[in-house]
């Protein structure tokens, strides 16, 4: 296993890089994208609230592998060339915003619906009374669910692996058939996806105690 | 359009079915063998035995936390460095019980968690060892608490066999991509198609975990 981390250590080193990379891009989108739609769930607009569900329920229902293939192998036969990478992030954002949506939403309707109300009744138009009132009280509660999401994310990640993404899981297999020391190559490719993971999530777990 | 109706002919339609019901028995055998091992899982890491919790504890949040897709590969490229070889169907479901089950595991642990402890004074005032308040008075309960959680967990194994692809399960992803390599025509059409069964599938499946959790509460 040290003769893996220090032959291979560069490579390493880049997959953790990528897997990170993509993972942190593919967040800050999803929680816009998210965000959105989890509004877009609770407007009095029903347009919007069928739109909005559709979405969520067709993207999370769908595996995240058939998302990615599709970015990867449909999107460049009609639209633009896109490399792996790119792919694997679309992906992902697309996926993960469908979950993100669903634990905003959550969020929204466990504020107090006379926050709402209240605000209303001092002159706030609704997207103030949302923007100002109702969404700060949200995402106090939804942070430990979204810190969750955060590490679903990461090891979600590791689909980049079938697109060609350079990230940790695809230099982990090009590691183990160059050093045909499998065993240990995965057990290193799976500390490195602890070193980001575990620590998160034992934080997520203080933070909900702690909110509890 | 002829694209689509070419696409889907008998032939590869059928193809793809076999690959859906690949992907469902390995589903099954997985649900049913996470659900047990994660059951118990869960027990142990909640009554706090000396020495046994905490090394439980440690086994479920260190596999919780690692791609399901390393755990595939570990099990089918890294096992046989020991000498233990699995089929790509054994591999899979073995892959998917273990991962699943430590997710299951924190479920079942904060579901029980989540019963009110009066409800275990209460029965223990009662008479009842722990053993059989455990399981006729905070079980049952912790039950109801749970279905949602475990059915969208169930949901996410679904959706996670499409990974096995990688390891050669002949499922509906696999299928699939033989399907649609014979002729890049069939692209579009193949990922339509995959995309309705597995949506079907899992959608059904959150159905019926509203209308259970409906009728429970």
């Amino acid at each position: 296993m040290i003769a893996i981390f220090h032959n291979y250590g560069s490579l390493l080193l880049q997959g953790f890089g990528q897997t990170l990379l993509c993972s942190v891009i593919a967040l800050i989108f999803s929680l816009i994208i998210g965000s959105m739609f989890a509004i877009f769930e609770t407007t009095p607009s029903k347009f919007l609230r069928v739109i909005a569900r559709i979405y969520i329920e067709v993207f999370r229902n769908i595996p995240l592998l058939v998302i990615t293939m599709f970015f990867f192998v449909v999107i460049p036969m009609f639209v633009a060339k896109i490399n792996g990478f790119t792919a694997g992030t679309i992906g992902l954002t697309i996926y993960t915003s469908a979950f993100i949506a669903e634990t905003v939403r959550s969020g929204i309707n466990s504020v107090d619906p006379g926050q709402m109300e209240g605000a209303r009744a001092n002159g706030l138009s609704w997207w103030q009374a949302m923007r100002y009132v109702v969404l700060p009280q949200a995402f106090r509660y939804v942070i430990p669910p979204l810190g969750n999401q955060f590490i679903n994310l990461v090891k979600n990640s590791s689909v980049l692996a079938f697109v060609a993404g350079f990230d940790l899981m695809y230099q982990g297999n090009v590691i183990a058939s160059d050093s045909l020391n499998t065993m240990s190559t995965y057990i290193c490719i799976g500390i490195l996806y602890l070193i980001i993971t575990l620590p998160l999530s034992y934080w997520m777990r203080y933070l909900e105690k702690k909110l509890a | 359009m002829k694209d689509f109706i070419d696409a889907y002919s008998w032939i590869n339609i059928h193809y793809l079915l076999q690959g859906l019901w690949i992907t469902v028995i390995v589903s099954v055998v997985s649900i049913l063998g996470s659900y047990i091992l994660g059951s118990i899982l869960g027990i142990i890491r909640y009554v706090n035995i000396k020495v046994v919790s905490p090394i439980v504890g440690l086994f479920i949040d260190i596999i919780r936390n690692l791609p399901l897709l390393l755990i595939i590969f570990f099990t089918y490229f890294g096992l046989p460095n020991l000498g233990f070889r699995p089929s790509s169907v054994w591999a899979t479901i073995l892959a998917m019980t273990v991962f699943e089950s430590t997710m299951i595991a924190e479920i079942v642990r904060s579901g029980i968690a989540a019963v009110d402890p009066g409800q275990m004074e209460g029965a223990r005032a009662n008479g009842l060892t722990y053993g059989q308040a455990m399981y006729h008075v905070i079980l049952p309960q912790a039950m109801k608490k749970m279905i949602p959680a475990l059915v969208s967990q169930f949901i996410s194994l679904i959706k996670d066999t499409s990974l096995a692809t990688i390891i050669v399960l002949p499922d509906l992803m696999h299928n699939a991509q033989i399907v649609y390599g014979q002729n890049s025509t069939y692209i579009l059409p193949m990922f339509l198609m995959i995309a309705i069964m597995y949506f079907i599938v899992c959608y059904a499946l959150s159905l019926l975990s509203r209308s259970l959790d409906r009728r429970m509460s």
